[in-house]
């Protein structure tokens, strides 16, 4: 009987001093988790577009936390859109159309000398990517502009082009090779097809 | 000279060397190609800028282009010619992209400018020397191109304990540095010992393989004679022996850590080209202007290694060999394990170029088709790097970049050893040269979608800052108004004292009528926004109610503009008049005092409903709530009723209603101010309520309505008395000009309206389309009529635009003419003129702009195409009468000036 109860009591005191070990532990290396919201921002594309519906990526990251659909992106596109399932261990979906189409990375350039300085653009632009001030010409920042499409719209008289960023030979990058071609599983007459992973 | 110790390096392979075909001819000398291409960028970093103009004669080693940051090199001429273009060309590239280009056309004459060697580099500081070898442009012309003046500084990090030339040129068929070696060993010596004194390394080794034994008899005759300390390394041929990282493995025993560069652990690599380089450009001043290159391959009839200009187009080169262009199957710059394939013969050798091998079929088969990794093991046996490439290929495959990373990715050299024995054929080094780029790419979007989420938070904050500034603004004035009744009650007799500072008073009041003007105008933007979402979202409730605001607010906008318009008349009459008349002071007083209750009443009213909306089961709340609105009730009676008296006095004091239209009229606006506010409250509360879904909506429905009436009359009221003034307008026409400019702003504004409304019913149509809906049901969505609408009133719009303005700037060409026979008061109508034009340049910019739009349209929806057309020609007419009106302008106005 004596021994049951020391045994007991052994197991308390050590459960307790555990307990208190653990309890400190978790204060003294307490770590700012990084939540949620802000892994996913990091995910997005910060094109800052609204074409999620959302005035931002931020409020989009938000609403994703909150169990929005992460296929609602389109200039992040399907990678993105893979990323953010990864994270979040969700099957991948493809792009809801509703939203737009992925494109091509592409940057505003105005036609300098149609512009008539209304400021339209400035007011428009969500990073501050367009120089200029009334009745000057206003001009892109190229390396700033995150090609959103925001600053089009606002235009009085359509002097903003939206252009595709053309490859240089510095952007430019490999392709990648074809994979397994389909005709040469049949390398002996009798193999049979079979499925490959790629 | 002393034989050094030889190490080995992990793998490798030995293909066919295929070095004699090219060693059989001597250095032959290409003649001049009619013109040379020099790309920006030959070096890895930023490319070079111009110095030169097209149309600029250059002299053989001018500088033509300097260097553009820390990373990046000179440019110069490799003969004296003619500058005829710098434009985009295609360059020797994977990609096969263009790049910009300085083309030179050669005159033949060859002539050197002045070369200025630096013979006193033992003396003057290693910084300059350093700084001159950039000026030379002298890059590393092993394969990289990495600017030697960089790649030296670097090594100065540590103290050297080696410092290794790179002669082992394991690469098959390439044989420029044999080459090179043979011809010019007393150069590369001299060179690596300049190099030596800028460097200061414990050991000067020369890796040399065993099968160039040609030029090691040379280097070691050489060196005895010099009875010099560089050491020769003889290593065996095994591809890849002349990579940097093996080639130090192999001389040095010591490998070079993941991710950090040789001259982190004390040892430095240079090319033999370089070192060439490095002595012309000290010894003799003569920048680097041209290379030692093979030319390869069973295409061509005679192999050889050339000493080439930079900028000869391959072609060229491929003449001079007498190439076959039957059997020409790959052209191949580099060399077959590291090279690319050229799409074109156009592009030009450059510094980095040491092989141009043009193979027939059969001597570089196309690749066999891949099949699936077999986990042989073979690329782990034969890759010089120690790394697992099967499992590189995995991570590749499956996109998994970080497990590729983590695998040392970046650690290949992209030799492809391992593409050379795999029994599978899979093009390994493809796989992974894709990744890699792929992998920076994601860096890169990482980097630039950082900066643009702290350029977005930047803004946002400003915003918020510029509208709680705005906010606390608005608060101090609030406070502000009792005291400043009082301080306006002391002002009054002195208003009446100095007429004069009336007038000032009178455009204080049309600005802040514009401002409010915006502010309500931004007010029905937001409206008609919030509108366009409830009809999104289908909220039954909320569109009527909304509807409803959107017409009242755009009534009180339209009201404000007609009065801001007679007020600006007003003005001068009204400082006329002013001298004798006091303002009603104190009912003013106590109508202030008033509201500021109401004000107040409110404020508590609202802090009450928000803690109803907290805890919406408090009865006490909601009593106390009750009898507030019974207080607010009253007071804004008070308010009213008082108001409602200064309206009568006003009226009353016939004699002197000038300023007191003004000041009456500044009442009348805080009254409608107050009284929207107070509408604004009571939506807000009805909105929380709708919220918690609490029992009182109905009534608190009520009051908006009995509010936003309020407001209503208040607005009449203020037109009204606006229109008393109106009389007076017509005694004298005052500013017309200016009344012309607003009215055509104002045309500018509807017409800039209409064309939104347009493009939104344009968009909506093609939403609709895109989501499938067929024609019948578009039909029935209303926009179709919208759009119609809306394109009649922008076409009305439109043609109000231009005739008003060309019978305006009809006599006004006829006044300037009138003006120019009286010579006098010429600077109004000029600028007049000048304001009319710049009216007449953006109509027809706005008119460019739809006709683009029409375009784009047709060709979207060639369906309508009639229609169309039909706008566009009517379009285009309006453009051509613009213009020519524009011209008539122009043309008057230099008539005007060149009359003066
Ligand atoms: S659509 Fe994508 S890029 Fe655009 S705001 Fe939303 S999350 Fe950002
Ligand atoms: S919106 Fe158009 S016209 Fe206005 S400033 Fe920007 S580019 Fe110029
Ligand atoms: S290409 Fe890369 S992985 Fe393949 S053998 Fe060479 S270093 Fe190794
Ligand atoms: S050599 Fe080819 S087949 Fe063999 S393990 Fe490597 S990738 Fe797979």
């Amino acid at each position: 009987m004596l021994t049951v109860l020391l045994a007991i009591g052994i197991l308390v005191l050590l459960s307790l001093i555990f307990g208190a070990i653990l309890g400190y532990a978790n204060v003294r290396f307490h770590v700012e988790g990084d939540p949620i919201v802000d892994q996913i921002d990091a995910l997005l594309p910060q094109t800052q577009c609204g074409q999620c519906g959302h005035p931002g990526c931020r409020p989009y990251a938000e609403a994703i936390a909150n169990g929005e659909a992460i296929n609602h992106c389109p200039p992040g596109g399907q990678a993105t859109i893979q990323a953010l399932a990864d994270l979040l261990d969700v099957e991948a979906i493809p792009l809801d159309g509703d939203h737009g189409t992925e494109t091509a990375k592409r940057v505003a350039v105005i036609r300098e000398d149609e512009c008539i300085g209304c400021t339209k653009c400035i007011q428009a632009c969500p990073v501050d990517a367009i120089l200029g001030a009334a009745k000057q010409m206003h001009t892109v920042i190229a390396d700033e502009c995150t090609g959103c499409d925001l600053c089009v719209e606002p235009c009085p008289v359509d002097c903003i082009d939206m252009v595709e960023v053309g490859v240089t030979a510095k952007t430019w990058s490999w392709d990648k090779p074809q994979g397994i071609a389909a005709t040469s599983l049949n390398i002996i007459a009798t193999d049979r097809q079979t499925e490959v992973a790629h | 000279m002393q034989a050094a110790k030889i190490f080995s390096f992990h793998g490798g392979i030995h293909p066919a060397e295929n070095k004699a075909q090219s060693l059989q001819l001597p250095l032959g000398r290409p003649s001049l190609p009619s013109e040379l291409i020099l790309p920006l960028g030959q070096h890895i970093g930023q490319s070079s800028r111009p110095l030169v103009k097209v149309g600029d004669k250059v002299l053989k080693g001018e500088t033509i282009a300097i260097n553009n940051g820390f990373l990046s090199s000179f440019l110069h001429a490799p003969t004296s010619g003619t500058i005829t273009a710098i434009e985009e060309r295609l360059i020797a590239h994977p990609s096969g992209l263009s790049d910009l280009c300085i083309i030179i056309s050669p005159d033949g004459h060859d002539t050197w400018t002045t070369l200025e060697p630096l013979h006193h580099w033992q003396d003057i500081s290693k910084t300059d020397v350093l700084a001159y070898l950039s000026e030379m442009g002298i890059i590393g012309m092993g394969g990289a191109g990495f600017p030697t003046q960089v790649k030296l500084q670097g090594a100065y990090k540590n103290p050297l304990t080696h410092f290794i030339i790179n002669a082992a040129e394991c690469e098959p068929y390439i044989t420029a540095d044999d080459m090179l070696i043979r011809e010019k060993t007393l150069e590369l010596v001299l060179g690596i010992e300049i190099l030596q004194h800028l460097v200061q390394a414990d050991h000067v080794v020369i890796g040399i393989e065993d099968n160039k034994p040609t030029a090691i008899a040379a280097l070691q005759a050489v060196l005895g004679k010099r009875n010099s300390k560089i050491q020769i390394a003889v290593v065996p041929t095994k591809y890849p022996s002349g990579g940097e990282k093996q080639l130090i493995q192999l001389l040095t025993g010591k490998e070079v850590p993941s991710g950090q560069y040789p001259a982190d652990i004390g040892i430095l690599c240079q090319n033999v080209g370089t070192c060439v380089a490095v002595h012309d450009a000290i010894t003799f001043g003569k920048p680097l202007i041209s290379r030692f290159t093979t030319l390869t391959g069973d295409a061509l009839k005679a192999p050889q290694n050339v000493e080439v200009l930079l900028g000869t187009p391959v072609a060229h080169l491929l003449d001079y060999a007498e190439s076959e262009p039957k059997k020409l199957n790959r052209l191949i710059m580099g060399g077959p394990m590291m090279g690319y394939t050229l799409n074109s013969a156009a592009v030009p050798i450059v510094k980095t170029s040491n092989c141009i091998l043009a193979a027939s079929k059969k001597e570089l088969p196309p690749p066999a088709p891949e099949q699936a990794c077999i986990r042989c093991g073979m690329c782990e046996q034969a890759c010089p790097a120690s790394l697992l490439p099967q499992q590189l290929l995995w991570f590749s495959k499956s996109q998994e970049f970080e497990k590729a990373e983590h695998h040392n990715l970046f650690d290949c050299i992209e030799c492809g050893a391992c593409s050379y024995v795999c029994p599978s054929s899979i093009p390994l080094v493809q796989y992974y040269r894709h990744t890699k780029s792929s992998i920076r790419e994601a860096r890169e979007a990482t980097v630039k979608s950082d900066l643009a989420k702290q350029r977005f938070e930047a803004r946002k904050a400003r915003q918020d800052a510029e509208a709680a500034e705005k906010e606390a603004k608005r608060l101090a004035r609030q406070k502000a108004t009792p005291s400043k009744a009082a301080e306006e009650k002391k002002a009054a007799p002195a208003n009446a004292a100095a007429p004069l500072a009336a007038a000032p008073a009178t455009t204080d009041e049309s600005k802040k009528l514009k401002v409010d003007i915006a502010i309500g105008k931004s007010k029905l933007k937001k409206l008609q926004k919030q509108l366009l979402e409830a009809q999104e979202n289908e909220h039954v409730e909320e569109i009527s109610n909304l509807q409803l605001q959107v017409t009242e607010q755009e009534k009180a906008v339209a009201l404000l503009e007609e009065q801001l318009a007679k007020t600006v008349e007003a003005a001068p009459i009204a400082a006329e008049a002013n001298a004798t008349k006091p303002a009603p002071a104190p009912v003013n007083d106590e109508l202030k005092k008033a509201k500021v209750d109401v004000a107040l009443i409110g404020v508590k009213l609202k802090k009450l409903q928000k803690q109803l909306a907290d805890t919406p089961d408090d009865q006490e709340l909601k009593d106390k709530i009750t009898t507030f609105e019974a207080d607010l009730k009253t007071a804004q009676d008070t308010v009213s009723k008082l108001s409602d008296s200064t309206q009568t006095t006003m009226s009353a004091s016939t004699t002197e209603p000038k300023t007191a239209i003004s000041d009456e009229l500044k009442k009348l606006k805080i009254d409608a101010a107050i009284a929207k506010a107070a509408v604004k409250k009571v939506e807000k509360a009805l909105k929380k309520a709708e919220e918690i879904q609490a029992p009182e909506i109905n009534a608190i429905r009520q009051q908006l309505k009995e509010a936003q009436q309020r407001a209503d009359e208040l607005e009449n009221a203020l037109a009204n008395p606006a229109t008393t003034t109106t009389k007076t307008e017509t005694i004298a026409e005052v500013a017309p000009n200016s009344v012309d400019a607003d009215a055509a702003k104002k045309r500018k504004i509807d017409l800039a309206i209409a064309k939104a409304g347009v493009k939104k019913a344009e968009k909506n149509i093609q939403l609709l389309k895109e989501q499938g809906k067929d024609e019948s049901e578009i039909e029935a969505s209303e926009w179709p009529k919208k759009l119609i609408e809306a394109q009649e009133k922008l076409a009305a719009l439109e043609a109000e635009e231009s005739t008003p303005v060309t019978t305006s700037v009809a006599t006004h060409v006829e006044g300037t003419t009138e003006a120019i026979a009286k010579s006098q008061a010429k600077a109004e109508p000029e600028m007049d003129l000048a304001n009319q034009i710049k009216k007449e340049k953006i109509a027809v910019a706005l008119a460019k702009a739809q006709i683009n739009k029409l375009n784009k349209r047709l060709e979207s929806a060639p369906e309508d195409a009639d229609s169309i057309n039909q706008e566009i020609t009517s379009t285009e007419q309006r453009l051509q009468s613009a213009e020519a009106l524009l011209e008539k302008l122009i043309h008057s106005q230099t008539n005007l000036q060149e009359n003066r």
